[in-house]
């Protein structure tokens, strides 16, 4: 399994997911609230990722499964209730038993630590594909240079891009970009990684190329938390379903029970229209 | 015609000296007013981009201010009508001054585009990966910002260039009221004008090809996305 | 009392501005349409005329028409020399404008419309009209409001504007910050209300779009 810790990385106090398996959970939401103005998208979510543990989270469009992945590191700013990342308090810090929200210097060095794929990609035009996987490691982890760009090639590797390293996005297909995103993830050396429905902005012949490669990452052991539409990929990916809707957990469990025999009457019916769709 | 050229023979080795010098005081004028246009434009569009509220109105009301307000006016304001605050300042310097703060609300309203063209995704990826705001601005938007700013920020070069023509009406030392000088000594109005318009275009004409050839680039790039 | 006499400026200053915009669209109509023939030796006429009134400051221009025209005999009053000079120029910038407004409309619209059994006047009519004009709509507004402040620099050839009257009025007063501040008031107060049409045309447009 010390395969999976690439030569080069020498990100700080990033140790390989796998040794720290049996601890703690990796990440902890603690009753999490969100609004939007009057909009109530999340009422108070409780859950606990196991390291190593996939969490796949599904649910109807609206029902909060985006936002509560954006206010795991903090891209949205929860309204009520906690983050800990490896039981430690995340975006937050407290003073005299009070929380007081982090400066976006303190919160930068915690969002290191997780990694995060996107619907669109969002990978930076302007930089190669390389240099967007190396981009991080040298700026925010101090990396030298060489070194970083060494890191993302291996990284590129993983993803099976090696050839295409010196293309800029645009000259990517769909499947590429998001090959090339979960290659930055990666060389942040993550602690978990956050998947926002990675595959539902590409065309149907490209889905497969992506979730590969995610489903080689899982049996690597890494822990992740899984947006995602894809019904049959969560049921083989995850060790964990969750089911969403109107901001609360209706229900959860392994895979198999939670889809195969789902007990709630909402997950039901969403299972049986995704499944007819598909 | 053939007349009007002989004039320009027989006139211009005495006038060209003089309009030279006269064209250093433009250009110098002129690179003095961009600076100070990119430097307070750049506080004014991040300003106006701040979370805080009261910075982000003052810098919009000041944009708004200085576009509703003629270049011209604000010259007399700040070379004769700050003069009994007990400031006095050369025409060289307040042209430059009202140039500059005058150009600065439109080079903030450049930056302030160029920026938030950068999806909103991108700058998320990059606070995603552990980048501070300020390593976000400075590895992500300002590169790719800086392309597509670069051709408006050198048609507005162009524009300031120009307006330095009017810094003769608070007499600074610059190639229209050189010409004028000149106009009323020799009584050759058309001449004089003509060449000094000569000479703005042979500055400013470089440059707005230069402007278009890049947007024209620019516009290739983006198709091939 | 000052408002008075620099309100009365304000009338001719619109004026200047109204008679300058209106050779501007004609100007610049008829040049893109010339540039959008075949005919080279017009195509490149027009090139040089947007270059060089493009690239040398309107007071230049206005101090060649006043000035200039005087010594080869042609005198011209203030306010038509403002107004032809300051027209040309934005002839100039307006032919860019409507030439980018034509170009964005000959890929297939016109086909389109005669593919659905439309006359070509019904073509122009309803389908190219309606897009040019909201596409030259928010640089023409644009516009309108630069040429309003341009005209300032009118003063320099005694048009007798807004600012042609303020500089008289410091001279006889020497109340110079309370006139100056006034001027730029009331130049503010006659762009802000264009300035709010541009931008609620151009919201429009976008929306559109």
């Amino acid at each position: 399994m010390s395969a999976t810790s690439p030569p080069g990385a020498a990100a700080p106090r990033a140790t390989p997911a796998v040794s720290r398996q049996g601890d703690a959970a990796v990440v902890t939401i603690e009753d999490l609230y969100k609004n939007f103005g009057s909009l109530e998208v999340l009422k108070g979510i409780d859950l606990a990722i196991a390291w190593g543990e996939k969490v796949a989270i599904i649910g109807p469009s609206g029902s909060g499964k985006s936002t509560l992945l954006r206010c795991v590191n903090y891209l949205e700013v929860p309204t009520r209730g906690h983050i800990y990342l490896e039981g430690e308090l995340f975006g937050e810090r407290l003073v005299d038993g009070r929380h007081v929200r982090m400066s976006e210097r303190e919160l930068a060095s915690q969002r290191k630590h997780i990694g995060m794929i996107f619907q669109s990609f969002y990978l930076w035009p302007h930089l190669t594909a390389r240099e967007n996987v190396a981009i991080a490691p040298e700026k925010v982890f101090g990396l030298p240079r060489k070194a970083a760009l060494e890191l993302a090639d291996t990284m590129l590797a993983k993803v099976h891009l090696a050839e295409k390293r010196d293309a800029f996005p645009e000259r990517l297909s769909g499947g590429q970009q998001q090959r090339v995103a979960i290659a930055r993830a990666l060389a942040q050396e993550p602690k978990v990684i956050l998947f926002d429905e990675p595959t539902s902005a590409l065309d149907p012949e490209l889905v497969g190329e992506v979730l590969k490669v995610i489903e080689e990452l899982a049996a690597e052991g890494r822990s992740m938390m899984l947006v995602t539409h894809e019904i049959r990929f969560a049921q083989n990916v995850a060790d964990r379903v969750v089911f969403i809707d109107h901001g609360v957990i209706v229900e959860q469990g392994p895979p198999a029970e939670v889809i195969r025999r789902p007990s709630h009457e909402r997950t039901r019916s969403f299972l049986s229209q995704l499944l007819q769709d598909g | 015609m053939i007349q009007f050229f002989e004039i320009y023979v027989a006139k211009l080795p005495e006038w060209w000296p003089e309009m030279l010098a006269a064209a250093g005081s433009t250009l110098l004028l002129t690179g003095y007013a961009f600076g100070i246009a990119i430097v307070f434009g750049l506080c004014l569009a991040l300003a106006k981009l701040s979370r805080n509220r009261v910075l982000s109105r003052a810098a919009t009301l000041y944009v708004e201010l200085m576009r509703g307000i003629p270049t011209l006016v604000v010259l007399f304001i700040i070379y004769f009508a700050i003069v009994p605050l007990g400031i006095t300042l050369s025409a060289l310097v307040a042209g430059a001054l009202g140039l500059g703060i005058h150009a600065a609300a439109y080079v903030a309203e450049i930056f302030r585009s160029g920026i938030e063209t950068i999806h909103r995704g991108q700058r998320e990826a990059a606070l995603a990966v552990g980048m501070t705001p300020r390593q976000t601005l400075r590895y992500i938007v300002l590169p790719q910002a800086t392309a597509i700013m670069l051709p408006p920020l050198i048609n507005m070069l162009v524009i300031v260039l120009k307006d330095t023509s009017i810094c003769s009406l608070i007499s600074a030392p610059e190639i229209m009221l050189r010409a004028k000088d000149l106009a009323s000594t020799y009584f050759r109005p058309m001449h004089l004008y003509v060449l000094a318009g000569a000479m703005y275009f042979a500055m400013a004409w470089p440059l707005s090809l230069m402007a278009r050839g890049w947007a024209r680039r620019l516009g290739r790039g983006r198709h091939g996305a | 009392m000052f408002a008075a006499v620099l309100l009365g400026g304000a009338v001719v200053s619109v004026w200047i501005m109204l008679g300058a915009f209106s050779v501007a669209v004609v100007v610049g109509l008829f040049m893109a349409l010339v540039a959008s023939t075949r005919n080279r030796p017009l195509r490149f006429l027009v090139t040089c005329y947007v270059e060089v009134f493009r690239n040398v400051p309107a007071l230049t221009q206005l101090f060649i028409i006043y000035f200039g025209l005087a010594q080869i005999g042609l005198r011209l009053q203030p306010i038509p020399a403002a107004i032809i000079g300051l027209g040309l120029g934005g002839g100039a910038l307006l032919t860019e404008v409507f030439r980018a407004g034509i170009e964005a409309l000959h890929h297939g619209q016109r086909e389109a419309a005669l593919a659905v059994g439309m006359t070509p006047l019904m073509a122009v009519r309803h389908i190219i009209l309606p897009q040019a004009w909201r596409i030259v709509l928010p640089p023409l507004g644009n516009y309108s409001m630069s040429l309003l402040k341009e005209t300032s620099v009118a003063s320099a050839i005694a048009a007798p504007e807004i600012m042609f009257y303020a500089r008289q009025l410091v001279t006889r007063t020497f109340e110079t910050p309370l006139i100056y501040s006034m001027t730029a008031f009331l130049y503010l107060a006659m762009c802000l209300p264009i300035g709010r049409l541009v931008a609620r045309l151009e919201r429009g447009s976008r929306s559109w779009q």
